[in-house]
């Protein structure tokens, strides 16, 4: 069942929202696109900040907002995270924590002390905001979102403004959130790593409006409106460590569909975790190759194929048991192995890059 | 050192500045919240009527003031219908008076102080399910702190150092009218330097250590804040 029907239209002068998006129940849904392309917009009115006179928006079921109905920020049972640190100044980190808290009266799913472990902030309870630095504050304020056991969590960029070094820190908190709680999450990002990593679904905005959307792999499997997140046509693969082999420092990751071998990066068998595969690492032959370099040989057969964006170049879209590899090939290469939908073919892939 | 007629001018007019200072609060506050967030027409006009006190000679604001509250005035018709009487020359047409006139000295601080905070802090708390009246007295009201502090002193301070006003709407009444300022007039008029002198001296320095106690204090806000 959808979890978010929104439907808004907003006049500005020099900037036109118009977007009709249904978003899934569970997991992280990633608004993406350059700066103003709207998503923070978008988001803005899920949560009632911005007033559009035209619009509907229903969350599980209960309409937040439509011609008769409007909500105003503080009765919607949201979290919001905004992009830079947010915290009142003149209250403690723990004063902070407890601000949304005493103003619900929502039986409380998440409480603030699995909030608090779950971001890690025990011990800056009692510090002042001017006391943490910008990636202990974010955290403090992913908790005081978190703390009011929110029925939808809205994040807008929380990490833009953190170095890369604090944005390492929080990721794995991120992720936990993924993984831990079955709050739905619509996150604002314009970073491709941040969307790999975390996203389920993916709502592709340009120009105040959505220029596609679907969920994530199968999203950026298409070779028709390949989504480029960063420069790349790539694909991401849920997968698991199946195996470490100690002697050739490789670990094997299991995903619906086969096997790969990457580098061990010291991941305990089980992790889950997602690759990445970038359909430039990617080469076909319709033989077995024999005598190769590369580790990672796939049986598939051939699903599709497009254009790339250059004239020279086509992506080739390879099924491989359940899941999907995307092949970026020269035209001339296409034509000559006669690479047609249905063919099989073993799929080469050089590089994996592990998201964690 | 000091006459009883000293001591009752000083009485006097630390009471006034101390009422005028608090129904300031009350009225000043919701008038600088307007003008620091409205997005309407109305934002200039408006801020420009609560400056005119800045500009106004103290006699122009005290002829219209005592107009207004004589028996025949709009105000004046008012406070009779009320039982209360015509304002001039009482305490509390006193009261009146300053509230106008210092009326600048309380809401541009804080005009100021709720610019400086911004939009931000009070989504946050909207998102926290704060209505918008609780977000103004628990995150606008403590932010601006440093804000309230500036225009309480300086509202209290520039009500002490009303003479034009007072002597338009007040005249000179001991102990209903005769403030600290008038008080110095009057030992000047009779020639008396001595008293006046020592009145003076410590109005002086009142003034000047409540602009020190301004001065001093704002470098730590800035950077608490």
């Amino acid at each position: 069942m959808d979890a978010l029907e929104a439907r808004f239209r907003l006049d500005w002068p020099g900037f036109t929202l118009d977007v009709d998006v249904r978003l899934p129940a569970t997991g992280v849904t990633a608004l993406f696109g350059h700066s103003g392309s709207g998503k923070t917009t978008l988001l803005r009115c899920i949560a009632g900040l911005e007033h559009t006179q035209d619009g509907f928006l229903r969350v599980n079921g209960e309409v937040w907002q439509d011609e008769r109905t409007w909500l105003p920020t503080h009765r919607r049972p949201l979290g919001y995270v905004f992009q830079e640190a947010s915290l009142f100044e003149h209250l403690s980190v723990l004063g902070n924590l407890r601000y949304g808290l005493q103003r619900t009266r929502q039986k409380q799913k998440v409480s603030l002390d699995q909030a608090i472990a779950l971001l890690g902030i025990g011990p800056l309870l009692d510090r002042k905001p001017d006391r943490l630095s910008g990636g202990e504050r974010q955290r403090v304020a992913i908790a005081r979102a978190l703390a009011l056991s929110p029925r939808l969590l809205l994040m807008d960029e929380p990490l833009a403004a953190l170095d890369l070094q604090r944005k390492q820190e929080i990721l794995p908190y991120l992720e936990r959130l993924h993984d831990e709680l079955a709050i739905p999450i619509v996150y604002v990002s314009h970073s491709p790593d941040e969307v790999a990593r975390l996203a389920d679904y993916i709502v592709a905005m340009e120009g105040g409006r959505v220029r596609f959307e679907g969920p994530l792999m199968e999203t950026l499997a298409r070779t028709d409106l390949p989504l480029r997140i960063g420069s790349e046509a790539s694909v991401v693969l849920p997968a698991a460590i199946d195996t470490v082999d100690e002697e050739w420092r490789l670990a094997q990751v299991c995903f619906p569909g086969g096997a790969l071998w990457l580098r061990d990066m010291g991941l305990p068998v089980g992790r889950r975790i997602r690759v990445r595969v970038f359909a430039r690492d990617v080469s076909l032959t319709r033989q077995p190759p024999s005598q190769t370099s590369i580790l990672n040989v796939l049986p598939g057969t051939i699903d599709a194929l497009g254009e790339d964006e250059h004239p020279g170049l086509m992506l080739v879209r390879v099924r491989i048991g359940d899941s999907l590899l995307l092949a970026r090939l020269t035209r001339r290469a296409v034509m000559e192995l006669d690479l047609v939908p249905g063919q099989a073919v073993w799929a080469q892939v050089k590089t994996v890059a592990l998201m964690e | 050192m000091l006459s009883p007629g000293d001591l009752q001018s000083i009485w006097l007019t630390a009471r006034l500045a101390a009422i005028v200072t608090m129904i300031l609060l009350v009225i000043g506050t919701p008038i600088a919240w307007w003008l620091a967030r409205t997005k309407s027409r109305w934002k200039g006009p408006i801020g420009a009527v609560v400056a005119l006190p800045l500009v106004l000679p103290p006699s122009v604001l005290g002829f219209y003031l005592l107009l207004a509250m004589g028996p025949k005035g709009p105000v004046g018709q008012l406070t009779q219908a009320l039982g209360i009487g015509p304002l001039p020359f009482t305490f509390g047409g006193l009261v009146v008076a300053s509230v106008f006139y210092s009326l600048p000295f309380m809401v541009q601080p804080l005009q100021n102080a709720f610019e400086a905070i911004g939009e931000r802090p009070l989504e946050v708390a909207a998102t926290l399910r704060a209505t918008p009246l609780d977000a103004f007295f628990t995150v606008a009201v403590p932010l601006a702190t440093p804000g309230f502090l500036t225009a309480s002193i300086l509202t209290f301070a520039h009500t002490v150092g009303e003479f034009g006003v007072v002597l338009m709407i007040g005249g000179n009444i001991p102990g209903v009218s005769r403030v600290a300022s008038v008080q110095i007039y009057d030992h000047v008029e009779a020639l008396e330097y001595t008293q006046a002198h020592h009145l003076a001296g410590i109005m002086l320095i009142f003034s000047f250590l409540v602009l020190l106690a301004l001065y001093g204090w704002h470098p730590n806000s800035k950077k608490g804040g």
